[in-house]
């Protein structure tokens, strides 16, 4: 079992999610995070999937989102081939802001990014390990909601969409 | 409005012509009463048949995709004349048959409200179809319709749901259609590597014991021609799947049987001894291999492949050929050295000999007084064309009928192989028939599957398909009850049939009937029905606690396969 990350190339049609979501379903994997976006070529979504399974699973699995009529291409990547990120936000009651946490906030080069008059918003961004972290101390301060972004991440590869679209 | 313009419902029956489509069948209903409007007009150029169900329907149209090599088209209504679709959709996306599927949708302002008859049939069909689209605007039907044809049929065929909404079909739009050529996201199959071509020659050239495996690959890409001058060459034992029967005719010197759970002992036995095995357009179903940790382990095996998720999906290919298999195999018939295995075949035929003394001595001439299945589909043999097709439901009957059938020409199997659908049999062997009229089609069923889509008979009887039903009857689910027999302590749990008198009710539907209960007539009677001008429903009452052999039970290994 390894963390495997998911690239899926396909067209911008109704429905297509919901394809590729299905072929998890069918084999029995959790998805641990999704995230999908247009690409930087009109028309065309790419859609990056965290798995946690065997390699001849994650093959299977990419060879049948390749399948779907509408992708354009799929791959995979082990941790070390992809650059990635992962943003949280954290809402904290104001009555909790003092000088500890904010050594906390600089710390973890987290920011301020709404103040409100009961709470304030920190945006923290980088690997899931980090914001855990900071997520793991911040329920000291009385933390009032977390939210946490799938995966965004690029190939260390250099193939671009264009290579796949010829 | 411009005077070219046409109702989004004419648009979908001229897309359909112009796609050349011969007949559709279909039943109809109120979100597709636009279409059928327009389909009275069109009589002339397309051909509808109405059948009793839409599972009917669909089946219907996969038997004419399966004997023609065509779309099949199907029409029906939407909610629960959509939801029955969903069976034949499966069965077709598992078989690979390319089927082209219209539904009625309510007018796309109503979407999502649960409107009357409104399913969300695209949701529902989308594990179950190569493709599908809800089209809500008249001017996306003929696109989507020429996109749907070009996906059913291209690359592995495949069954697509277009769902049109009503507003779309009353609406006013321009005709004018492109056939679709291809789109950037859907590749039809890779180009041959001619390195692949290279290894796998060279693996075949150095075998002492190579083995064909052949599926419905075969027909489907064409390729029968091309197996064939690839036997005549290297003259390499070969054996077929379920599906692929009819590939290769039984008669060719290289034909050594079936494959799988009932195939043939030889064959399944033999497949942890070859050296080499070179599997064509077939996909190393759990029918067919049985346990997979103990399957040609000792073999190296070269996967002749259109689809690149079929490899090393059950079996890990040493050498892939990924491609058209029409042209891998004539590269490769090429690419190796003349040759012949008399050594190796012999020893398929002396392991041959023992099933038949074991099993075929008892299926197809019986010392006991009750009929047996195997003796009937032997009576055919002697009397059926040469492309006769057979068309086959699921169980004892389907075992026994593809064990037995002396399959020579391509396109003469028809039934539900990967999905197992009981019910299937009737429809299809009427739309097999309503292909060709005067092409012989015979339809084997048991007493349990013909009683799930019975009402069909209304089908043939109005369209006057001259279809020949033999109806073999052990007053069990036969499989089920062998199954019990074996693995539940004889515990029949729900498998015996108290039966309608079949006679009657074929007669009812003004098909010729007749009834044969012993050995005496049994010839003569097979021999009238396949000489009868129109349809012809014999009834064979036949052993009730008869089995199927030989068998791979679960969870074995091919080489465990029983003779009793």
């Amino acid at each position: 079992m390894k963390r495997y990350t998911i690239f899926v190339i396909t067209e911008n049609f109704i429905g297509i999610l919901n394809r590729i979501t299905i072929i998890f379903t069918r084999r029995g994997i959790n998805i641990d995070a999704l995230t999908a976006s247009e690409s930087r070529v009109d028309g065309i979504h790419r859609i990056t999937i965290e798995v946690t399974t065997s390699e001849e699973m994650v093959i299977q699995l990419v060879n049948q989102i390749e399948k779907v009529i509408d992708v354009i291409k799929a791959f995979y990547h082990e941790d070390e081939g992809v650059v990635y990120q992962e943003i949280a936000l954290y809402k904290i009651p104001v009555t909790r802001l003092d000088g500890g946490l904010e050594k906390i906030i600089r710390q973890h080069n987290a920011k301020i990014i709404a103040a409100e008059p009961q709470f304030v918003v920190l945006e923290l961004t980088g690997h899931k390990e980090q914001t855990q972290e900071l997520l793991e101390i911040l329920k000291g301060y009385g933390l009032l909601e977390f939210a946490r972004s799938g995966r965004v991440a690029v190939a260390k590869r250099m193939v671009t969409i264009d290579d796949f679209i010829k | 409005m411009k005077e070219s313009m046409i109702r989004g419902a004419d648009i979908v029956v001229q897309s359909l012509i112009a796609e050349q489509a011969e007949i559709i069948f279909g039943y109809p209903g109120g979100a597709i009463m636009p279409v059928y409007d327009a389909l009275y007009d069109y009589h002339e150029q397309i051909k509808h048949v109405l059948t009793r169900h839409e599972q009917g329907a669909i089946h219907a149209a996969q038997g004419y995709a399966r004997v023609s090599g065509k779309v099949g088209v199907c029409l029906a209504t939407s909610g629960p004349g959509a939801t029955n679709l969903i069976t034949g959709l499966a069965d077709a996306q598992i078989d690979s048959t390319p089927l082209v599927c219209i539904t009625g949708q309510v007018a796309a302002h109503l979407l999502g409200t649960d409107a009357f008859q409104e399913t969300d049939v695209v949701g529902i069909s989308m594990p179950g179809t190569k493709w599908n689209i809800q089209v809500r605007r008249v001017e996306d039907i003929a696109p989507a319709i020429a996109k749907g044809f070009y996906i059913a049929r291209s690359g592995r065929p495949g069954p697509v749901l277009i769902d049109i909404t009503k507003n779309a079909q009353v609406d006013f739009g321009e005709m004018n259609y492109t056939p679709c050529l291809g789109f950037r996201s859907y590749k039809v199959h890779l180009p041959v590597e001619k390195t692949s071509i290279q290894k796998a020659a060279e693996l075949i050239n150095q075998s002492e014991r190579p083995y064909v495996l052949y599926g419905q690959g075969v027909v489907l890409g064409k390729a029968e021609t091309e197996l064939k001058f690839f036997l005549d060459k290297t003259g390499i034992p070969a054996a077929s799947t379920l599906l692929g029967s009819g590939a290769l005719s039984q008669d060719h010197p290289c034909f050594v049987g079936k494959l799988g759970m009932h195939g043939n002992y030889a064959p399944n036995i033999l497949t942890n001894q070859c050296d080499v095995l070179i599997a064509v357009g077939m996909r190393f179903d759990d029918r067919v291999t049985g346990d997979l940790k103990r399957y040609a382990k000792q073999a190296k095996v070269i996967h002749l492949e259109l689809d690149p998720s079929e490899i090393n999906k059950n079996v890990k290919a040493d050498v892939p050929v990924l491609g058209d298999c029409k042209e891998s195999l004539s590269m490769l018939t090429e690419a190796v050295e003349k040759k012949s295995h008399p050594d190796w075949l012999a020893k398929f035929r002396e392991l041959e000999e023992l099933e038949k003394e074991a099993v075929m001595q008892h299926d197809i001439s019986p010392t006991k007084t009750g009929l047996t299945m195997g003796e009937v589909i032997n009576q055919i043999n002697q009397y059926k064309a040469d492309d006769a097709v057979l068309v086959t439901d699921v169980g004892q009957h389907q075992m026994i009928a593809w064990r037995y059938f002396n399959y020579k020409k391509p396109h003469t199997q028809i039934t539900s192989g990967g999905l197992g659908t009981m019910g299937f049999a009737l429809p299809a062997a009427l739309g097999a028939q309503l292909y060709d009229y005067s092409r012989q089609v015979i339809c084997v069923l048991g007493d349990g599957g013909i009683q799930m889509t019975i009402q069909e008979l209304g089908t043939i009887m109005q369209t006057k398909a001259p279809v020949k039903i033999v109806l073999l009857n052990n007053n069990y689910l036969g499989m089920v009850r062998q199954w019990q027999q074996m693995f539940f302590d004889k515990r029949y749990s729900f498998t015996e049939l108290d039966n309608p008198d079949f006679i009657k009710i074929a007669e009812a539907y003004g098909i010729k009937a007749q009834r044969i209960k012993s050995r005496e007539g049994l010839t003569e009677a097979i021999e009238d029905m396949l000489i009868y001008d129109g349809s012809y429903f014999l009834e064979v009452m036949v052993e009730k606690e008869d089995n199927v052999f030989p068998m791979i039970a679960t969870g074995c290994s091919v080489e465990e396969v029983r003779l009793s």
